[in-house]
């Protein structure tokens, strides 16, 4: 058995945009979602910028009632919840009610990488004050990884599998292909597919500390995040959740869905920390071969490829990625696909980015847009070696899109690329 | 206490558990937090620490365990009261 798997459902809560009309907004006239921090100032941060969604008292009453409202304190949570409901809606499925059979077709693969830092560090608090009795019920279901599967397959009664994957940088990525896959074989009908990263200093203080985030531009955040621009020099980390709504092709003509984009291959492979790869660096081999494996899945050649979106971090191993993806595709110069960035508009939203960038991906390849990519108008001259400067666009550009190829590399040295195709309906 | 003054004030702390808004407008002392108010049982545990918050009282883990409805709570508030 294997079933054609479409997109017909995405939601976003991202830093540059919370919900479709917002974000698209945002990508099409390159808005950036960077702001500086208060807090991270206070705190003795290096990098003092970051990428946070905007949440207002009226948003979370439209997705929580008065009791999810005063027990969750887990960002990521509350950002996954809002993005997969947006999807599941925006795939005009239905939410069944408490009294109903849950779905027994439809299942979420949604990640993480730490979840609800927030209400880990409540809880230690209470607890090396010997106060174990006053955590109170919701710390399990909100520091558990699965937590915000768990929420999600609650609110929209799911009956099928109810996971969440964590692979760092990769999750999102991940997690769609592994979605995929599940419809394919015909395990499920339907599958919800995201990932969430909590806000805030306790998850970004890491990254601060491994100095791999930009301290150069707490004066100017917007400009901070840069990729593939000469003067990039880090992350700005960021939060947030995308979700995107996969389901078998013959399901969804059956209902009549409107239909974002195909899922027609992927692959997800690591690099063993070895060749240079590392806990926290690519082995470049393992990269070159996951595109040539999804290329292979999707049974695609490299010049079939229109726009690539790439991981591009803002971080010295930019000119890395672009010279793994020519070398993979065997393309250069004006052959080069058109490159997009989205990080330079929301920073690195870690273990959401892969599912944001796709939520961007699929409204691309259904409208027939290229966002611009901004902060980068001083390419570096290393990937200039590679690709010709009007593959990467500066401006919004129309164009149909037929294949896009998007891939996310993580910590542990570990790749995930997935082909998507426009799916034309009459 | 007064047992009117004390429905009152439990009516506004179990109000965002209680998913049975009728139950919970018609509270009385006999009401049962599980099997009327059809409060989930591991909010209990957050109907105590509310009921500990506003009083200023410290709940036991047998009294917990006893405090299911509204008679048992504030009998157990008001001996708490007593001993303050």
């Amino acid at each position: 058995m294997s079933n054609r798997v479409v997109i017909t459902g995405i939601g976003v809560v991202s830093p540059n945009g919370v919900g479709i009309p917002a974000f698209r907004k945002a990508l099409q006239e390159g808005v950036s979602g960077i702001r500086h921090s208060q807090q991270l100032a206070t705190m003795n941060f290096s990098c003092q910028i970051a990428g946070q969604p905007i949440i207002t008292e009226d948003l979370l009453a439209e997705y929580f009632d008065e009791l999810e409202l005063k027990l969750l304190s887990s960002s990521g949570i509350i950002y996954g919840i809002m993005a997969g409901i947006q999807a599941w809606k925006d795939a005009g499925l239905t939410i069944r009610h408490k009294e109903e059979e849950p779905d027994w077709d439809s299942g979420t693969i949604f990640g993480t990488g730490t979840s609800g830092v927030d209400k880990f560090r409540e809880s230690i608090y209470k607890l090396d004050e010997g106060q174990v009795r006053r955590l109170g019920s919701a710390v399990v279901p909100q520091t558990m990884a699965s937590g915000v599967s768990a929420y999600l397959g609650g609110k929209l009664g799911l009956g099928n599998q109810i996971t969440t994957n964590s692979s760092a940088c990769t999750t999102g990525t991940e997690g769609l292909i592994l979605a995929y896959e599940r419809i394919k074989n015909g395990s499920a009908k339907r599958m919800l597919a995201g990932a969430a990263s909590d806000s805030g200093p306790y998850i970004w203080g890491g990254f601060d500390a491994l100095k791999v985030c930009t301290y150069k531009y707490n004066s100017e955040p917007e400009k901070g995040s840069r990729p593939m621009s000469a003067s990039a020099s880090g992350i700005v980390p960021g939060s947030g959740a995308g979700a995107l709504l996969l389901e078998s092709l013959e399901e969804a003509l059956q209902r009549g869905a409107n239909i974002y984009a195909e899922v027609v291959g992927g692959h997800i492979n690591g690099g063993g920390q070895r060749n240079g790869g590392s806990m926290t660096a690519p082995n470049s081999y393992a990269v070159q071969r996951c595109i040539r494996s999804a290329l292979a899945d999707a049974k695609i050649k490299g010049d079939e490829v229109d726009v690539i979106n790439g991981h591009l971090t803002a971080t010295g191993k930019d000119a890395e990625e672009v010279r793994n993806w020519s070398e993979a595709l065997d393309l250069k110069g004006n052959q080069f696909p058109y490159l997009n960035a989205l990080k330079s508009m929301t920073g690195h939203c870690l273990a959401a980015s892969g599912s944001i960038e796709l939520v961007a991906a699929a409204l691309q390849l259904k409208e027939g847009f290229i966002f611009p990519n901004v902060n980068c108008e001083d390419v570096h001259p290393e990937i200039l070696s590679l690709i010709d400067k009007e593959r990467i666009p500066q401006t919004l550009l129309y164009k149909s899109i037929n294949l896009l190829a998007k891939a996310s590399f993580g910590f542990g040295d570990v790749n995930a690329c997935v082909i998507l195709k426009r799916y034309l309906q009459p | 206490m007064e047992p009117s003054i004390f429905i009152e004030q439990i009516r506004e702390i179990v109000k965002p558990y209680a998913k049975n808004s009728d139950a919970l407008a018609t509270m009385n002392v006999s009401t049962d937090f599980i099997n009327d108010l059809k409060i989930n049982s591991a909010n209990l545990v957050d109907v105590v620490l509310d009921v500990e918050e506003k009083y200023d009282i410290v709940i036991q883990n047998e009294e917990m365990e006893r405090m299911l409805n509204v008679q048992a709570a504030m009998d157990i508030v008001t001996t708490k009261l007593k001993e303050k």
